[in-house]
């Protein structure tokens, strides 16, 4: 049980100085009445890689759809508080969720490309913004697929169906599919635990790549993966934000007890 | 070893059947679920059968490629020169048929992608059952309908139309096919995995295009199918078309003009009393067995277009 009276409230906070790309501020999300992030706050640093941790079930992959509007999708959804997207409050009324969605990326747990050619699927998230020539077309798909780390493997097979591809190689083809519309921010929740150990270094290194483009926040069940390659670390448990920082330091010496216990394998 | 029989049921109170009883009880259950699967198969190879059977016997008097080339259909009309074109018939059956598929597969596709991807549950589950009720309406009154209601409605748009017309019974018939479309398309799009969906939304589509560019083609193996019955059914249906299409069987590619289909003319001649074994009792065999042969071949192109344009998810 957690003592609500011990546990003080958290300072989440970066640096001065430190950009930030989004920030999520006394966020409250609720299915129906039942109430699952509670007064979650997290800055998203500008072109860093922020980790989000914490046993199953602690609301990590609730808080990273807020930051597309994932949530309206299904009806009786509701979020209290603010998601920062630079001055935009993207939970705002007046925010349409597709232009939020048209500036954030999302790849999702397991690889699910469209049943359709691998060309076609770096292309829908174009096709869908509008008419568009077809040398341009051809010109964004080539380069998502290089930045995705995938164009050499499928330069000339692009009009095979996607399935033809294997596991790995078809998460990389939904990454590029998020990277052609060139997004300010990518939402990832935990992309390698369908993959094997190779596909998943593979997407690490794709990862770490891709950081200096664009501001990336991954969902990950694994430790591991957090302190390999991510800039910043968050971990939250039972639907709040415990602690929040630089990932060396908060791997070497975390300021909450709960994390410690998460991060020495006592819980989780 | 184990071959010795249990003396008693291993719970008490209860005691095991024999197990020469037992074997033969289970033995029956199965023979009766395969005769069950057999009979459908059995009752297609019959009407097979019949119609080739009385079909050859009319293929003996008539040319096959008569039978095939001939523009003029007066097996009974005329006495002393009668012709057995069967042209005039597929002419009037294609032109009701594709009438009622131009009706049928716009709106049953949108409906079911109303159903599928927009509807709230409350409005789909006052739409469906209702929807469902128009496959359910007989024949016979979507006939009177089509002759009653449509057929004038449209004459005060188009003047020239007659009271007998192939337009008017594809119109209604088109109506009777909806539910069809929809419901077996509205399966397929439910089957669509959700996760695509998700995808399809988190690109920045709108709900639109989620179902228009995602979920409808994902699903076309099963919504080219519902087509393929749709169409089937427009090929086959018989009391529209003899109560408002008229029965005169003439070369037709205006659906303004009053045709007779293939099988408004078998519904005629099986009205008359005309003698067994009779050139003309056999006519309807043939025109049996052309239906037969669009209906398979109706089929056999759906099965490879929906293996052409499967969407493997």
């Amino acid at each position: 049980m957690v003592d609500e009276s011990q546990t003080s409230e958290p300072v989440i906070a970066v640096k001065s100085g430190v950009e930030l790309k989004a920030q999520a501020k006394d966020l409250n999300f609720f299915y129906g009445d039942n109430r699952v992030l509670k007064n979650v706050n997290l800055p998203v640093p500008d072109r860093k890689v922020t980790a989000l941790i914490g046993p199953s079930g602690c609301g990590k992959t609730t808080l990273l759809r807020c930051f597309n509007r994932m949530h309206d999708l299904y009806p009786g959804n509701r979020y209290e508080g603010e998601i920062r997207l630079d001055a935009l409050n993207i939970l705002s009324r007046q925010v349409d969720p597709i232009e939020v969605r048209m500036r954030v990326g999302m790849v999702f747990q397991r690889p699910n490309p469209f049943p359709k050619s691998i060309y076609e699927n770096v292309a829908y998230s174009l096709r869908v913004r509008g008419r568009i020539r077809r040398s341009i077309l051809d010109e964004y798909v080539e380069g998502a697929l290089t930045r995705a780390a995938l164009w050499s493997e499928v330069k000339d097979r692009l009009q095979e169906p996607a399935f033809t591809l294997s596991g790995g190689q078809q998460q990389r083809l939904c990454i590029a599919r998020a990277l052609v519309s060139e997004p300010e921010l990518l939402l990832l929740d935990e992309p390698t635990s369908a993959l094997d150990p190779i596909a998943t270094d593979s997407i690490e290194n794709l990862l770490n790549e891709l950081k200096s483009q664009v501001s990336i926040l991954i969902v990950t069940h694994s430790m591991q993966q957090a302190a390999r390659f991510s800039d910043y670390t968050a971990f939250m448990y039972l639907g709040k934000m415990l602690e929040f920082g630089n990932t060396t330091n908060l791997f070497a010496k975390p300021t909450n007890p709960k994390t410690e216990d998460y991060l020495s394998g006592r819980v989780g | 070893m184990i071959d010795k029989p249990l003396e008693r049921s291993v719970l008490p109170h209860t005691k095991l059947p024999a197990r020469f009883w037992r074997k033969l009880g289970e033995r029956l259950i199965v023979s009766v679920l395969f005769l069950a699967g057999l009979s459908s198969v059995a009752t297609m190879a019959a009407i097979v059968l019949l119609l080739l059977w009385e079909s050859l016997e009319f293929f003996r008097v008539v040319s096959f490629w008569e039978f095939i080339t001939s523009t003029e259909w007066t097996p009974i009309l005329s006495r002393d020169n009668p012709q057995y074109g069967i042209l005039p018939l597929l002419s009037g059956t294609l032109v009701s048929a594709g009438v009622a598929l131009l009706v049928s597969i716009p709106i049953g596709t949108v409906a079911a992608m109303y159903l599928s991807e927009f509807a709230l549950p409350r409005v789909r589950d006052f739409i469906k059952p209702i929807l469902e009720i128009l496959a359910g309406v007989p024949t016979v009154v979507y006939g009177y309908f089509a002759l009653l209601v449509v057929t004038p409605a449209l004459q005060t748009i188009l003047p020239d139309l007659g009271t007998f017309n192939l337009l008017s019974a594809g119109m209604v018939m088109g109506v009777m096919i909806v539910p069809f479309v929809s419901s077996i398309s509205e399966d397929a799009m439910q089957a669509v995995p959700s996760n695509l969906r998700e995808a399809a939304h988190a690109s920045g589509s709108t709900r639109f295009q989620v179902a228009w560019r995602v979920v409808y083609p994902a699903a076309i193996s099963g919504i080219s199918s519902a087509y393929i019955l749709a169409a089937s059914r427009a090929v086959g249906e018989t009391m529209i078309v003899s109560i408002a299409a008229g029965g005169l069987p003439q070369m037709v590619w205006n659906p303004m003009e009053q045709g007779a289909t293939i099988t408004a003319f078998i519904v005629q001649v099986a009205k008359g009393d005309l003698p067994r074994g009779t050139l003309e009792y056999q006519t309807i065999f043939a025109a049996g067995l052309t239906l037969i042969v669009i209906t398979l071949a109706l089929n056999i192109i759906g099965h490879f277009l929906a293996k052409r344009y499967r969407e493997i998810y």
